[in-house]
């Protein structure tokens, strides 16, 4: 009862787990607190429907760093990443759509069908992407410097960030620029042609955030898909083995087998702080357990505004924390399927379907889709970006059945009807999800066993993702780097001294990255606070 | 020019890039696609099929059989127990490797022995007055290896054997539908997986049952440039690549021991005289001049070398099998060995290659300087000395309990 633990995590998303392994594994005394029985936080694999395994939430894995699968030995512990083949953008009335393929030749003459001259500024583009995604790298491997302070370790690292961007070139400064400071679709604009091309490019801008690819601002997340080719993985984008849940699960056994101790079902009430300072956790139970350091894995919200309390805070920090944009603006519908989706009966085999599937079929639907949700309105005809693992991972369902997934956006938190009312909507929008699919699937409500609708109010209350923002906060760039989550609190630390942040909510933040619990377990150390 | 296995009419229409290789006199695809790394995935996450029909392959029957075979290999053939398949190597009387390959004890007074050589001729010269018969099966037999987690799902959708309780390094008889055939647990990959021995007349029915089955189960074509990936994480040493056949070898340099490729554990010394023994006795007692490791290619250092050449890191797609320099831990300018063959791992995310090295530089964890050519430029990256073996899943040798398959 009495055990006092180096660290005490709060969470048990795989940041929390990566953290929890790293300070393990330099000889902390670790545990990590989850409050749902299962792990991983919207990194997670549940049986929903007897027989069929679904990525519940986050569902493909693309940024997670390569240093982290060696360091942690991950690939021992389970981790297992299946590589997407193509990405298919099917078309209504029949047209073959449009798959880009991990072979070159064979995207360049996929996209020549929409514009000869796009499909050779292609690998143009691709290149250019290449080499400002080495200068995005470069910032999210390290912790974000703090602009504002002038102590020489803060203005060396400030000092080798401004030196990448030197380092760029003319051309390629000014193209960065660009990329931080238009829209998606504007900067798409510079390059190609084809709306049918641009459309399914352009919402790399948009996840996660409540804009639209008209938006100044949403071209910076485009880099994010030409990241994963420097790590030497070939394919930027993958599938987890078992589901998402299997990355969690991989970092869970790291963290044991360094020593860690992982429970479940504990619900956490509140950090306790003593003279400001934080010195354990208080469980919903009223039991107490004592640590020296406590690491928040939550998002930003929670962290500031339940774990340690307004009472705690100065007002201040109190109403930068409640500007911290969260803004949930999507929803996930799976489906259990008893055959195939096919998306294109006029194409060979099942190949292009071993991807993404995206519902885009031009950039103006997927403007039109932001227009109903600035309104407080789900879309009726929203951008969905759809996988069907089982297709490449036989073991999420029973034999010839298969498991689907569709990532819908816009489905705002804040709907007209209140945001608690989204329970009572949620049919509706499972239904309006099944229509879309519909033009492209005509006999698709056949093939439909069982539904999942997982709307932004139960990514809030379920996996509390306050608002129901998938990246525990908008990946704008306003949000980013050391304003991230908020100014002067940027490098895991919190004005609590002994609490630490690690979830998505910190730098670099966003995807199944495994960077927030890494840096922050690697800050912690450096900073020997345990 | 090569011939044609009788799985041929089945893997031409798969092999979309046209891309054969001569392995054993026969076309064998080395990728069936462009993009081939889905070839390799296949074996770790569902299920890659791999027509391996050029391996060589001899019936040995007689009642002298397992005396014969326990005189030829180093290892006990004699302590077989039947259906069981154990894998070896043979030597020269100097203890040096001649070839690797597969015994399985099929019934009493019958093996099976595959080899990547050919290897009749060397055999035969040693079965005088023994009642032995060798059979070269190579031309009458067909072989298809099925790797990978699913593998053992597919293989139960289409024969009747008990593949829940087939053991690692086991075999079985099976009957499918109108067709018999051989079950090995065996392979070349490290992981969950089987190799299927059948007659030539029957190769079409087998293959086509395997991808009818397959279909639900994401079964993949797969060619040897993606078994080149897997073989190397698994650290499996391969013929003509990491080593040498002494009948081959030109010069004593070019020949290696069992204990030297790492295949001590294949040895059993202490027994009635065999091919070899006095040698290894000797080589076990004086110690090895070489050894076979693994090595983890530092990646930062990689990821450095190419910053400095303002390039992203880069390896190549697949694996290489060219001799690469190793260099002394402190004095770069000293050669300690060479590598084999090696890759960039897709699944541990590390750049790994196979290793002949002076034994004294072989204990795991010793530090290395290994050669790389970044834009055209020769450069040294550090390389941590390991075990040659990097993947190894429990699946390889998993039993699927009774209880269970409810």
């Amino acid at each position: 009862m009495s055990k006092k633990y180096d660290a005490i995590i709060i969470g048990g998303g795989h940041n929390g787990l990566i953290n929890a392994a790293y300070l393990a594994k330099a000889g902390k005394d670790v545990l990590v607190l989850e409050k749902r029985h299962v792990l991983g936080g919207a990194a997670v694999s549940e049986e929903v429907f007897p027989g069929y395994t679904f990525s519940v939430c986050s569902y493909v894995v693309s940024l997670f760093r390569p240093h982290i699968i060696r360091e942690l030995n991950l690939a021992k512990h389970g981790y297992d990443i299946i590589p997407m083949d193509a990405s298919f953008q099917p078309l209504p009335d029949g047209d073959m759509g449009l798959c880009r393929w991990g072979d070159a030749s064979r995207t360049r003459r996929e996209i020549a069908r929409f514009s000869k001259k796009d499909s050779e500024v292609y690998g143009e583009f691709s290149k250019v992407m290449t080499h400002m995604a080495k200068m995005a790298k470069e910032i999210i491997d390290h912790p974000a410097p703090d602009v504002a302070s002038i102590n020489p370790k803060e203005l060396s690292s400030l000092l080798r960030m401004g030196k990448v961007f030197k380092n760029m070139g003319p051309e390629l400064l000014q193209m960065n620029t660009k990329l931080l400071t238009m829209s998606s679709a504007d900067f798409l604009d510079l390059w190609f042609e084809s709306e049918v091309l641009k459309g399914p490019m352009s919402v790399s801008g948009i996840i996660g955030t409540f804009l639209g690819v008209r938006s100044p601002g949403t071209a910076y997340v485009l880099l994010h898909h030409y990241m994963g080719e420097l790590d030497g993985a070939f394919r930027s984008w993958g599938f987890s083995k078992g589901g998402t849940g299997g990355v969690s699960i991989a970092c869970a056994n790291a963290a044991k087998s360094f020593g860690a101790e992982i429970r479940t079902n504990v619900n956490v009430s509140h950090v306790k702080i003593k003279n400001g300072k934080a010195t354990g956790v208080v469980l919903a139970n009223g039991d107490e357990i004592d640590s020296k350091i406590v690491i928040s894995n939550l998002d930003p919200n929670r962290t500031y505004l339940k774990m340690i309390g307004e009472n705690n805070l100065e007002s201040n920090i109190t109403k930068e924390i409640k500007r911290f944009k969260l803004r949930g603006s999507s929803g996930k519908v799976n489906f259990a399927l008893n055959g195939v989706p096919n998306f294109c009966k006029k194409r060979d085999g099942l190949e292009f379907m071993k991807g993404d599937i995206a519902i885009v079929p031009n950039v103006d639907y997927v403007e039109r889709a932001y227009d109903q949700a600035k309104y407080g309105e789900f879309s009726e005809r929203p951008y969905i970006n759809i996988v069907v693992p089982s297709l490449t991972d036989p073991t999420l369902a029973p034999p010839g059945k298969h498991v689907m997934s569709c990532f819908v956006q816009y489905a705002p938190f804040n709907i007209k009807e209140g945001a608690e009312n989204w329970p009572k909507l949620a049919d509706k929008f499972g239904d309006a999800v099944q229509e879309t699919i519909k033009e492209y699937v005509p006999d698709f409500d056949s093939l439909v066993e069982h539904r999942q609708v997982v709307t932004p109010w139960d990514l809030q209350e379920t996996f509390g993702l306050t608002e129901g923002n998938i990246f525990q906060g908008e990946l704008t760039l306003e949000q980013l780097l050391f304003q991230r989550p908020i100014s002067g609190y940027a490098k895991y630390k919190t004005p609590i001294r002994g609490l630490w942040m690690s979830g998505s909510g910190t730098h670099p933040g966003g995807g199944i990255m495994g960077s927030g619990g890494e840096l922050s377990a690697k800050s912690i150390l450096k900073d020997k606070a345990i | 020019m090569p011939i044609q296995t009788p799985f041929h009419q089945r893997t031409s229409e798969h092999n979309k890039n046209l891309d054969w290789k001569d392995w054993g006199g026969y076309f064998a695809s080395n990728s069936y696609n462009v993009v081939n790394d889905f070839e390799y995935y296949a074996f770790r996450h569902s299920a890659g099929l791999i027509d391996v029909t050029p391996l060589f392959k001899y019936k040995v029957t007689g009642k002298d059989a397992t005396l014969f075979l326990s005189r030829l290999i180093v290892k006990d053939i004699s302590k077989l127990k039947l259906n069981q398949a154990t894998y070896c190597c043979w030597c020269d009387d100097r203890g040096m490797v001649i070839d690797d390959g597969t015994v399985m004890y099929f019934a009493e007074n019958e093996y099976f022995v595959t080899a990547a050589d050919p290897s009749y001729s060397w055999f035969s010269r040693f079965i005088k007055k023994l009642d032995v018969k060798i059979e070269d099966v190579t031309d009458t037999i067909c072989a298809l290896a099925l790797q990978g987690p699913t593998s053992r799902d597919i293989l139960k959708n289409v024969c009747d054997a008990d593949i829940d309780s087939l053991k690692f390094f086991w075999t079985t008889s099976a009957k499918g539908d109108g067709f018999e055939f051989k079950i090995s647990r065996t392979g070349y990959t490290g992981d969950l997986g089987y190799e299927l021995w059948v007659k030539n007349a029957d190769a079409i029915k087998l293959f086509d049952a395997l991808w009818h089955a397959g279909q639900n189960y994401n079964i993949r074509m797969s060619g040897i440039a993606a078994l080149d990936i897997a073989r190397i994480e698994a650290g499996l040493v391969m013929n003509g690549v990491d080593y040498h056949s002494s009948l081959h070898a030109l010069i004593p340099e070019q020949m290696s021991t069992p204990y030297e490729l790492g295949l001590g554990w294949a040895v059993n010394l202490d027994r009635d005289p065999f091919m070899g023994q006095k040698a290894l006795k000797a080589e076990k007692k004086n110690g090895s001049k070489w050894a076979t490791v693994g090595i983890d290619i530092d990646w930062p250092d990689l990821e450095e070398l190419y910053k400095k050449h303002g390039l992203p890191p880069h390896t190549d797609a697949g694996a290489w099998r060219t001799s690469i320099p190793v260099y002394h831990p402190q004095n770069k300018t000293k050669q300690i060995g060479y590598a084999t063959s090696g890759t960039w791992s897709p699944l541990l995310k590390k750049n790994i290659a196979l290793v002949t090295i002076q034994k004294e530089y072989a204990k795991p964890g010793t530090e290395v300087n290994f050669e790389v050519t970044v834009e055209h430029h020769r450069e040294k990256v550090r390389a941590i000395v390991g075990k040659p073996q990097f993947f190894n899943p429990k699946r390889k040798r998993s039993i699927v309990k009774k209880e269970n398959n409810e």
